[in-house]
């Protein structure tokens, strides 16, 4: 299925994407190397969610080729795609945890739904996990119990406890306390290390994400604009990853949403 | 909440449920009266069936011993062609007479039976020889009318 | 005249929408059938819906049930003695219950009791992402949520109203027998001979089992098909109630005329 020299997990070609008339993609090509962390960088809704959804196989691009292990995710059909995506982990914005389980149930759900696994065997998977993020006192809690941060860790034991080979978090660091921030960072740099894995990940967090990724795409109105290892990015002239990096209001990526000029809009609001 | 607990709750809600359909079945329903056992089917001619419905009780001295199973018009004798479903345990001579009987002046109106003398007793698919029609109130009233207005006149005469 | 093209317009777009919307519950209920596999072979998912729309249930069936036979007592009484027959207490009450009143107003209830739980908790889970989350773990969420729902509901409906029914049997005769005091023996055997088991008690059960799967099958298609936010939701569950009691009183006029049309 993969040759062993092909050490690309996800590569797009040419990817294009629209919601009905609205076009979010317009030809994006990103690779990403096996073992590698990488960022997807942009301002907010430029189709950052999208692209990890594409590569999920949740949404099929309009145009293009989405390869994730070699195969073309839109021309697998629904069992293969299951089949492929028992091999990924995704953590979503808000962790999107189970409400009506507990924490262990919560982690426990795909060992349960995916394998017959023991009680005794599954409780000790769980519980490893659990360890691994640092929460292993909280398996009785309920989701609502937790904070922001602590929920954000539990969805992350989920995502890994079938040990995938391609883990993606969208926006990870969104509504979180600078410790709670570092703690997640961190975790997602070790996690990807210790499991062997790729990670994706999609962020607008630049401050975080130059201290652990290996490698950075900025998207923008549908394209890719820059890429680079972090410290290629910090030493760019490019005046779209000036303003993103230091944060600049207005630059490139413009202040105002495309409207007619503001003195004709007063105008001729009073003229109608 | 525990699943034993939760399994304990909704097997205590599929026996409420169950139990009120058997309520509604044998306490409310007829399910535990003559309905369901064996039954034969005997037919009648009537000249006029008045208001009989389908379904409606078949009974021999006040006591239901079946129901009304079918209603045809015969083309041939003009006549409604009326079948009984009577009970198994409930045996009538073949000359029974039919009646269509109504309950109360009002009431609903139903068959009743009464048994002739016959040594033979009646088979599925047999015909009752002897019925009487229903009284029909308005045919009744215009009679009694037509009656009082003939004495009326009578003495003027 | 701009008003009345833009009246038409707005017509023809609300009737392709909803031509539209009907297509799309029905491939929704098919691909449900489809996944329904995991809903017996894994009972305990279905028992735990059943927990939620059946016996949470129960408290409101059975006292609306035990007042809407009190006040059938009551009115139906006051109305059947002007006529002397008190006696046909029983016959009134049983007959409206079991026929009608049971399988429509427990369905209504239920409607507004499990159904608008059922779509809220369905439609929090995809606007909370939980649903996408499911997908992205290869379970697909037809299977593991709506399925389960579905049928926890299709299975409470039918005994749900036959307790409305019963309820409502023994409320009337609280008031008939106890408090006016109809004759005992009268109001049951009256009863008896007038109350078909076939014709009117399995009649009234089909149709707790149709209303049943209709409203579970809205309430499990407006939370998965509602727009992932905090309006979408509280619109969901607003069109899950409306659409269920409309869906309910259309769909009885519709069986009462197939069921019970030229007999008595």
């Amino acid at each position: 299925m993969v040759s062993e020299t092909d050490n690309l997990l996800v590569s797009l070609k040419d990817v294009r994407f629209a919601y009905g008339e609205r076009e979010i993609l317009r030809g994006v090509n990103l690779k990403v190397p096996r073992g590698k962390v990488v960022a997807i960088m942009g301002g907010s809704g430029c189709g950052k969610t999208t692209l990890l959804r594409l590569i999920g196989g949740q949404l099929r691009a309009t145009a293009g080729t989405v390869e994730v292990a070699g195969r073309n995710v839109s021309s697998l059909n629904t069992a293969e795609l299951y089949e492929m995506r028992r091999r990924m982990g995704m953590l979503f914005q808000f962790g999107a945890l189970f409400t009506d389980m507990s924490v262990f149930d919560n982690v426990a759900f795909p060992l349960r739904e995916h394998t017959d696994l023991p009680f005794g065997l599954i409780r000790d998977m769980v519980l490893m996990k659990l360890n691994a993020v640092g929460l292993r006192g909280a398996a009785d809690l309920m989701p609502a119990e937790l904070s922001g941060g602590m929920a954000r860790r539990v969805a992350l034991a989920r995502a890994i406890a079938l040990d995938p080979m391609l883990i993606m978090y969208d926006e990870p660091f969104a509504g979180l306390d600078p410790i709670s921030l570092g703690v997640i960072g961190q975790l997602i740099r070790k996690l990807n290390d210790a499991l062997g894995a790729t990670t994706i990940m999609v962020t607008h967090d630049i401050m975080e994400s130059l201290q652990i990724v290996d490698y950075i795409y900025f998207v923008s109105e549908g394209g890719i604009v820059a890429e680079g290892t972090p410290d290629e990015l910090r030493a760019s002239k490019d005046p779209w990853v000036y303003q993103f990096i230091h944060a600049e209001p207005d630059g490139p990526v413009p202040f105002h949403y495309p409207a007619e000029a503001l003195d004709e809009s007063l105008i001729g609001g009073s003229a109608a | 909440m525990r699943r034993t607990t939760l399994d304990l709750w909704v097997g205590f809600f599929v026996i409420i449920g169950m139990a009120a359909l058997i309520f509604l079945a044998f306490k409310v329903g007829n399910l535990g009266a003559s309905n369901g056992g064996e039954t034969y089917v005997v037919n009648g001619q009537f000249d006029n069936i008045g208001g009989l419905k389908v379904r409606a009780p078949v009974k021999s001295a006040g006591v239901v011993v079946g129901r009304v199973k079918e209603i045809r018009f015969d083309p041939k004798t003009y006549r409604a062609v009326v079948s009984l479903s009577l009970d198994a345990s409930y045996q009538f001579p073949r000359d029974t007479i039919a009646t269509i009987l109504t309950s109360g002046l009002l009431g609903e109106q139903y068959v009743g039976l009464e048994p002739g003398g016959d040594e033979a007793m009646l088979q599925t698919g047999d015909a009752l020889q002897i019925t009487q029609s229903a009284v029909v109130l308005e045919k009744l009233i215009g009679q009694f009318m037509f009656d009082k207005a003939a004495e009326g006149s009578a003495p003027a005469n | 005249m701009n008003g009345l093209l833009n009246f038409i317009r707005r017509l023809g777009a609300t009737a392709v929408e909803g031509v539209w919307r009907i297509g799309f519950a029905a491939r929704f209920f098919v691909l449900l059938l489809r996944h329904s596999g995991q809903s017996l072979t894994r009972i305990h998912l279905t028992v735990r819906e059943i927990y939620f729309s059946g016996v949470l249930s129960l408290l409101i069936i059975m006292v609306s049930g035990l007042f809407v036979g009190m006040v059938l007592g009551l009115q139906g009484y006051e109305t059947l003695q002007r006529y002397g027959s008190g006696d046909a207490l029983g016959v009134l009450v049983s007959l409206s219950l079991t026929r009608e009143l049971g399988p429509v107003v427990a369905g209504l209830l239920f409607a507004s009791r499990a159904g608008l739980a059922v779509t809220a908790e369905i439609g929090l889970m995809k606007t909370t992402e939980q649903l996408d989350a499911m997908d992205m773990m290869a379970v697909n969420p037809i299977a593991r949520v709506v399925a389960p729902r579905f049928w926890g509901g299709v299975i409470s409906m039918p005994l749900l109203a036959a307790l409305f029914s019963a309820m409502g049997v023994l409320g009337g005769w609280l008031i008939g027998v106890v408090f006016i005091g109809v004759d005992n023996g009268a109001f049951w055997s009256q009863m008896q001979a007038a109350v078909d088991f076939r014709f009117d008690i399995m009649n009234g059960v089909i149709k707790s089992f149709v209303f049943g799967a209709t409203v579970a099958l809205i309430a499990v298609f407006e939370g998965y098909d509602c727009t992932p936010t905090a309006e979408g939701l509280s619109r969901a569950i607003t069109r899950t109630v409306v659409t269920s009691a409309l869906a309910i009183l259309a769909l009885d006029f519709v069986l009462t005329s197939l069921m019970f049309r030229g007999q008595s």
